[in-house]
């Protein structure tokens, strides 16, 4: 069951020769091919994988590992559609960064993941290639945008994942699947070659079994890009959380967050800093909702720009092959950008955002990092996010504020609720990748959430 | 009652740098074969994202100091957002409220602003299909904009010529209007003066030189004044020229204003500059036109008349400069090729020759024969070059 380890198991063992990637890569096959008629979490999969399995470079530092990207990467030889129908059969003519910089650290994309068509979504539900089902109920969602990753993890059918979050879908689908999932600051890693959904916010990152596999991708993926003109020019530390022990944090406890059904699981996780010699405080930041509304009016402007290129003249399908979200995505965001309009709304969101970006900076005076819930409880059950037209915005709530703002942020797996996994978000300021990585790496050290595993069947 | 022409410009310049303004790809797209010159970012694929091109900002801005504008520190790009098969992203990045330059001014007329964007791709119209280049897609546009202050089309030759001959001096363009390089957009309208401005305005485009701008200006001005004078408002649309007529065709009416729905481009963090860069760039200019006139003027004592013909020509210029005496210009001068822009001064002793020798034509023409001063002047032409007719006329009239 090669496929269960982590990435760095599975790092240790190809270079201790105790398994070839051929091996790992077949390990991951075979548990895609048993399990994925069930869970959707792959679109495509990587026919030569085998083949460049033969050939990994087992030094290089993801040499020979099986990694799952989302499918609104663009990567050549591997159709690439985002889950919209729009770009059903798309071949891309170019490699984006991301996966430029796995393929040269030695990683064999093994296949495309499942997502809410253009990443429209927080339940993989709007997908016009079928739902992903969540390995640890195949009765609930697995969040989303990024559900087919974070699934695709949960379940063993990969190594480790790449996914991409405008406000939540990387941590979102993490928690729900009981994974951690990282999202890096704003900039940190490029967006060359990711069909682009808010491009004020978009951030790709991993999904792993452990944070310290999140952190060996981040190295990897992260760092300026000269074909990206928003990614940081500041050089990326080295970003492997060490087995010393925590130094004293002053750790944030977000007040307004602190709802739902994942209350109780994040109260425990705080105690379990404080154990940790973090000095934990209630903080209160702005309510979530002011983000909820900046959010949707920016990312639905962006939106409806962003698919203006989608115009039935290049790319196969015409317009008409839109899914439901995002054609409303595209009608709001045209409204709010209308003269007339304009002020009223994407100025206005503009201002709020920077007043969310001066409150989290206000909080960083007194806090190192802030933590809370990932969403305000577990899963939910399939069909959730049908006629429910906000469900994204109301299910990452908790996430958006840190998105707008560019932070950076990672949910790990912190209790169980029903038997569903439940998440917890450890935000820091910006390129602030390190600590965040060292506090949730320490947790994860004291705690075992993050290796359970779901039973298949 | 009078009319008054309300006319401005739209000036687009096509920049000769190197590469685009948002990729790598070569900008010079002339006469190359069909999307040869293309990459993911100019063709608007999928996740591509535009890197904007640091030469070209900084020729814009050279060029806005040469038209005496202010700078802003702080710019950005924005997206203009329309549909069209030839603009692949389905926006234009482009510069909305805060242009690099604005305020500035040229021979008197008011420049409202001076920004960047970038150019379209081609459309090419066969039988019974259309043709998409995108060699052009993204190459880096300076958009130059006037107020309507422009009494006639003679005040606007002057000023576009003296801003294609800016352009050039600072090397940024070839700025040639046959190529495309240098594209012109009249404003025109008209109104009684001291009226407000009129509620209709004909955009004239698609006009490849300077003689046709002038001929377009002329008669678009004469048919409004037609149109008003009737009691009627011209149609507000866009009208190109046709130069075997003479006339402007009307090319699209537009009916509502388009809602380009701009907004600051999220690709591209805004641009800040300091004032000390601004000054090194302002340095780095070189002696403008105007500039070099005035000094052929007061320093070589030449004639304004000579002053724009040499300043005008950069190899006539650097002769000059080897001896710079009257007498070299005298020599540039008359040995210069026959143009339309100016003309030769034309004796009256030729006059006189020319009229001895066409007995019958002086005979005409007394009688009041229009069309035998045309031949008159026909045969002095033929004899002397590109004369002025107006002056030549005059002496004849002198001369009967």
């Amino acid at each position: 069951m090669l496929n269960k380890l982590s990435l760095i198991e599975s790092l240790d063992g190809l270079r201790s020769k105790k398994f070839t990637s051929e091996q790992l890569v077949q390990a991951c096959l075979d548990q895609i091919q048993k399990f994925n008629p069930k869970l959707n979490a792959f679109l495509a999969i990587n026919e030569k994988a085998l083949d460049e399995a033969k050939k990994a470079d087992v030094s290089k530092s993801l040499g020979g590992i099986p990694i799952a990207v989302k499918d609104n990467f663009l990567t050549i030889g591997l159709p690439t559609t985002a889950s919209s129908k729009v770009l059903e059969g798309y071949m891309p003519q170019y490699e984006s960064t991301v996966t430029t910089k796995l393929k040269e650290a030695g990683a064999i994309i093994i296949g495309k993941t499942n997502m809410d068509a253009w990443a429209h979504g927080s339940s993989t539900e709007t997908s016009d290639f079928g739902a992903t089902l969540n390995p640890w109920d195949t009765g609930h969602l697995p969040g989303g945008s990024s559900g087919g990753s974070a699934a695709a993890v949960a379940a063993d059918m990969c190594i480790a994942a790449i996914g991409s979050e405008t406000a939540g879908s990387i941590r979102q689908p993490a928690a729900w699947c009981g994974v951690t999932g990282f999202k890096p600051t704003y900039g940190r890693v490029s967006r060359y070659g990711v069909i682009a959904m808010a491009s004020s916010t978009d951030s790709p990152g991993p999904l792993a079994k452990s944070v310290g596999d999140c952190a060996i991708i981040t190295q990897v993926i992260a760092g300026h890009d000269p074909y990206d003109a928003t990614s940081s020019p500041s050089s990326v530390p080295n970003l492997a959380p060490s087995t010393k022990h925590l130094t004293p944090l002053r750790i944030g406890l977000a007040k307004e967050y602190l709802v739902g059904q994942s209350r109780p699981a994040v109260l425990e996780a705080a105690k379990q800093f404080e154990k940790l010699g973090a000095k934990v405080e209630e903080v209160s930041l702005l309510h979530p909702k002011y983000s909820i509304g900046v959010y949707t009016i920016i990312q639905r402007s962006e939106v409806s720009s962003n698919l203006a290129r989608y115009d039935g003249i290049r790319y196969g399908q015409d317009r008409s092959f839109f899914g439901d979200e995002a054609k409303r995505r595209i009608m709001l965001g045209t409204y709010a950008l209308s003269s007339g309009y304009y002020d009223q709304y994407y100025t206005k969101a503009q201002k709020v955002r920077t007043l969310i970006i001066k409150d989290f900076d206000q909080a960083f005076k007194k806090f190192d990092l802030i933590i809370g819930p990932t969403s305000p409880g577990p899963a939910l059950k399939v069909g959730a996010s049908i006629d429910s037209p906000m469900f994204g915005e109301l299910e990452d709530m908790l996430l958006e504020p840190s998105s707008i703002a560019g932070l950076t942020s990672i949910s790990v797996p912190c209790g169980f609720v029903d038997g569903l996994p439940i998440g917890l978000q450890i935000t820091g300021p910006q390129f602030a990748e390190s600590l965040v990585l060292q506090a949730a790496h320490s947790y994860q050290q004291a705690t075992t959430w993050h290796v359970r595993k779901p039973q298949l069947s | 009652m009078s009319w008054q022409t309300v006319l401005g410009f739209e000036v687009h310049i096509e920049l000769g740098t190197n590469t685009k303004m948002f990729c790598a790809c070569p900008a010079d797209h002339f006469g190359k074969a069909p999307n040869t010159q293309v990459c993911p970012v100019c063709l608007g694929l999928p996740g591509a994202l535009p890197v904007p091109n640091a030469t070209a900002i900084e020729w814009c801005i050279k060029l806005g100091l040469s038209l005496g504008c202010e700078v802003n520190l702080f710019s950005k790009f924005d997206r203009k957002n329309y549909f069209y098969p030839d603009l692949p992203k389905g926006y234009q990045i482009s510069q909305y409220d805060i242009p690099f330059c604005k305020d500035g001014q040229l021979l008197g007329h008011k420049i409202t602003r001076v920004h960047l964007e970038e150019d379209t791709g081609k459309l090419q119209h066969q039988a019974s299909e259309t043709l998409i280049d995108f060699n052009r897609s993204g190459v880096p546009l300076v958009e130059v904009v006037t107020e309507a202050d422009f009494a006639d089309s003679t005040d606007s030759d002057r000023f576009l010529k003296e801003l294609q001959q800016i352009v050039r001096t600072l090397g940024i363009s070839t700025a040639d209007m046959e190529k495309g390089s240098m594209r012109l957009e009249a404003n025109i309208s008209i109104r009684h003066p001291g009226d407000p401005l009129p509620n209709y305005k004909i955009e004239v485009k698609n006009v490849n030189s300077f003689r046709f701008i002038k001929k377009a200006i002329d008669f678009e001005v004469a048919r409004q004044t037609q149109i008003r004078q009737a009691g009627q408002i011209p149609v507000q649309e866009t009208r190109g020229f046709k130069e075997a007529s003479g006339e402007t065709v009307s090319q699209r009416v537009k009916e509502e204003a388009n809602d380009y729905r701009y907004f600051p481009e999220p690709d591209i963090p805004p641009l800040e500059f300091t004032k000390e860069q601004i000054e090194i760039w302002r340095r780095e200019l070189p002696e403008l036109p105007a500039q070099v006139r005035q000094e052929l003027i007061s320093k070589y004592q030449l004639s304004p008349h000579y002053a724009v013909i040499i300043s005008a020509d950069p190899n006539m210029l650097a002769e000059f400069m080897k001896n710079p005496v009257k007498p070299t210009a005298d020599a540039l001068v008359n040995k210069r090729p026959v143009q339309t822009t100016a003309f030769i001064p034309v004796d009256k002793k030729i006059v006189e020759k020319i009229l001895v020798a066409n007995p019958r034509a002086v005979e005409d023409l007394k009688a009041g024969k229009q069309q035998a001063l045309f031949f008159l002047i026909g045969q002095i032409k033929k004899q002397v070059g590109n004369v002025d007719v107006t002056l030549t006329q005059k002496l004849i009239n002198e001369i009967l």
